[in-house]
């Protein structure tokens, strides 16, 4: 029967013997039941993932515009460095290195799930098996970095548990962030765990049989012991293990979406998107440059205000921002990549003396606002997660400050921020809390004249005297007075 | 008389002087507001144009020109005051045909540099301790051996509008290795280098409630520094294992030491923190500036 068979089909034809014994029934095409249920299953994991996807992309779009197009190789260089090299994770080695293992773990550990996925839709059996050494190495290695994973989520969930690190904790961490932090750790450990399982068995029903299972299996190979010799039970074993897997990481796909390990994919288009410039460059607000210029010249035209789509004139954007959508997109793409490892509050100044200011919470406050008004993209709104007693009724929410600033983030919070750009330099993925806390600051001072008053005699003393001290401008030359220098040439003795 | 020093009265060139004499400075010394004003900062103003004088730079200053550029507006929110401010000055500038700016106030200098751009003012901007490295690279100031400075026991504190707002951690440490000083850095230092607690227009008003007032957080930092004490750097905030420098040798705490600032922000947060501590008696906050031409013999 193999021998009418084209190469391609002997080699599943093969897999298929392997996988159900010596005497298969003949067959063209080994799919089963199984592999229809995977189909749909995987199908419908990743429908929802795109879907959910969609919703936050939607979310995002709701910032205000900002171009921040060219610049392509600069900006490609600064992804491969800062996301793809992990390169501000080094300033702290510890957290860095078993970061990088579980970073790398996944990455090549996901090769295997491409096998996995082809496996299960045509019902092979390790289909990657034709690569031969190459096979080897990549299950000896996915098997060292799956130990590797384990070892590393162990020592991260001592970190946050029992060390109890610092900066994860604090007010923003509330029930469902910190649960967040944990659960990414225990659902890690469970797919690392089915990966051995799967592959423990399955040496074990070869070794059974007397037959090689291709690959290297280092890990696994040492596991065997623990297993039942029955083939039965290591039939069901291998299954369980496979299942769990795939099923576990179509599963940890539809969760990111609510959760801070979003960040694995936002990570990158984050790092690509932020700015270029000097961090002390604060972006200038061109609707004012237009009045200004209109004052100092009353010949200068201003743009003609904005028309939406009939040709009327479209509502003015408030100075600054008071809601999320005041927010530029980038500012919005910030919130929903960040992964509240709390490196920015940890050297916040304001933070580190006591002040309520974390720039954390900006960022945090900024995605469940989003998540709150565009009526939550996700399965389930986890971000708001223990936060109930904030909203006692539906009163509260309606109320015309319930926004971002004042229904979240307290004047009080931003005006203790120094701005001193320890946060955006400490932020792995190049988030820019001070861009957002700025802006509103903006809407504070500009459309509601709040600032305190403290800095309203420093706006006065700058617009009377030029200085934001109470000093006079005719004193302002007076520093010069009396002023010598030594010389070693003859001059005026002393 | 041989080791009395002779010394020279000094008459700053004003700007519309040497435009009406049809004459052009190398550079403009944007002196800023502290830099007029504030008394302690007054001394580095003057110390800077000793340095000018004494090196033969061609320079002059607006004197009752200037304005504030507007940075604490902005960092406050104030967009509007900002916008006019720096209209203003641009005016000014572009009166005279500006192309080439130096400042002792990184707050001037970033906003200046990197903000004025966007308004039509397009300017060289070079910060003093970048200029002064300059000098000392091209031997126009010597410092010999480092003068009065000598094996002194030094920490500099970086300026956040210096540093991570504009990459410059090297000059000012290049400066002070004119001194040949005993240069130790904090645990907190370049681009992780704690505030002062004074910038975004902190300045001018009341810190909001907390625990501490974050210049003396830094101020006993850089005392612990200065004095190498490693269980002080040990119990820092803010710095994860894995991040932390060499610990300076420990040292009798009753010896003269010097925090030096390139920043009159800086300049009042830290002396302010050095009386907070009591320890104004035997450690110092100077200005580059005012170290170079010290240790240059320009006092006088």
């Amino acid at each position: 029967m193999v021998k009418n068979l084209s190469q391609e089909k002997s080699v599943i034809c093969y897999a298929y013997r392997v996988y159900f014994g010596p005497n298969p029934k003949p067959t063209l095409f080994p799919v089963t039941i199984q592999n229809i249920i995977f189909l749909l299953v995987a199908l419908a994991g990743i429908g929802l993932f795109v879907w959910q996807v969609r919703k936050i992309r939607a979310n995002i779009l709701v910032g205000r515009d900002r171009d921040m197009s060219g610049n392509v190789a600069e900006r490609l260089q600064k992804t491969l460095l800062v996301a793809f090299g992990q390169q501000k994770m080094f300033k702290r080695i510890t957290p860095a290195l078993l970061h990088l293992v579980v970073y790398v773990g996944f990455l090549v550990i996901n090769v295997e799930v491409i096998e996995i996925m082809i496996d299960g839709i045509f019902g092979t059996h390790r289909v990657l098996q034709f690569m031969g050494p190459l096979y080897s190495l990549l299950t000896g290695t996915n098997e060292i970095l799956g130990a590797l994973v384990l070892l590393a989520v162990a020592a991260l969930w001592w970190r946050r548990n029992v060390k109890k690190v610092r900066r994860f904790s604090g007010p923003e961490m509330r029930a469902w962030p910190s649960l967040d932090a944990d659960m990414i750790l225990y659902i890690e450990t469970v797919l690392m765990l089915a990966l051995f399982t799967m592959n423990t068995a399955d040496l074990k029903l070869h070794q059974l049989r007397n037959e090689v299972l291709p690959g290297a299996y280092p890990i696994s190979s040492l596991l065997v012991g623990l297993f039942p010799a029955d083939v039965t039970a290591l039939h069901i074993l291998e299954r369980v293990g496979w299942w769990l897997h795939i099923v576990g990481i179509l599963a940890f796909l539809n969760y990111l979406p609510s959760s801070k390990h979003f960040h694995i994919i936002l990570a990158f288009p984050n790092v690509y998107y932020s700015r270029l410039v000097p961090q002390g460059q604060f972006s200038n607000v061109d609707s004012i440059t237009h009045e200004v210029k209109a004052m100092m010249d009353p010949s200068y035209q201003v743009p003609a205000p904005a028309v939406g789509p009939d040709g009327s004139a479209l509502a003015p954007t408030p100075f600054g921002a008071k809601d999320v959508n005041d927010l530029a997109w980038t500012n919005l793409l910030n919130a929903y990549s960040c992964t509240e490892c709390g490196r920015c509050t940890s050297v916040c100044p304001a933070n580190l003396t006591g002040k309520l200011l974390s720039p954390r919470k900006i960022i945090m406050d900024t995605r469940d606002r989003a998540d709150e008004k565009y009526n939550s993209p996700l399965i389930f709104s986890p971000n708001l997660y223990g936060q109930e007693a904030k909203h006692e009724t539906q009163e509260q929410l309606d109320r015309e400050n319930h926004t971002l600033l004042r229904g979240y983030v307290t004047p009080e919070e931003l005006w203790a921020c120094t701005t001193c750009n320890a946060c955006v330099e400490a932020c792995p993925v190049n988030i820019n809390p001070l861009e957002s806390i700025i802006e509103m600051r903006r809407f504070l001072v500009l459309e509601e004249s709040a600032a305190p008053n403290s800095l309203n005699v420093m706006f006065s003393n700058i617009e009377n005297n030029g200085a934001p001290w109470a000093f006079s401008p005719s004193d302002r030359f007076n520093w010069a007075d009396d002023l010598y220098v030594a010389t070693k040439e003859t001059g005026v003795s002393s | 008389m041989a080791e009395q020093l002779a010394k020279r009265p000094i008459t700053v060139p004003l700007m519309a002087n040497l435009a009406a004499a049809g004459e052009e400075p190398e550079i403009l010394f944007w002196v800023g507001c502290a830099g007029a004003f504030d008394d302690r900062y007054k001394r580095v103003t003057r110390a800077f144009v000793q340095i000018l004088e004494h090196v033969g730079v061609k320079y002059a200053v607006l004197g009752m020109e200037e304005t504030c550029t507007g940075d604490p507006a902005k960092r406050a929110g104030n967009e509007f005051l900002f916008q006019m401010q720096a209209m203003q000055n641009i005016t000014t500038f572009e009166g005279y045909g500006i192309k080439k700016i130096v400042t002792a106030c990184p707050h001037c200098f970033n906003t200046i540099k990197n903000e004025y751009p966007a308004l039509g003012g397009n300017y060289e901007v070079i910060h003093h301790s970048t200029f002064l490295q300059q000098l000392i690279n091209e031997g126009r100031v010597g410092v010999s051996g480092g003068g009065e400075f000598k094996g002194q026991r030094i920490t500099f504190h970086d300026s956040c509008y210096l540093g991570r707002a504009n990459n410059i951690y090297e000059a000012p440490r290049d400066v002070l290795a004119a001194l040949d000083a005993d240069l130790v850095e904090m645990k907190r230092s370049k681009a992780n280098g704690l505030c002062c607690g004074a910038g975004g227009a902190q300045m001018w008003k009341e810190p909001e409630p907390g625990k501490k007032d974050i210049n003396v957080e830094r101020t006993e930092e850089a005392l612990a520094a200065l004095d190498g004490n490693a269980a002080a750097l040990a119990n820092l905030n803010g710095v994860e294992s894995g991040n932390a420098g060499a610990t300076p040798a420990p040292r009798d705490a009753q010896q003269r030491s010097i925090i030096a600032v390139s920043c009159p922000f800086c300049m009042t947060m830290m002396s302010d923190g050095v009386k907070n501590k009591e320890r104004e008696s035997n450690v110092q906050v100077f200005d580059l500036a005012e170290l170079i031409a010290t240790a240059e013999g320009l006092s006088a």
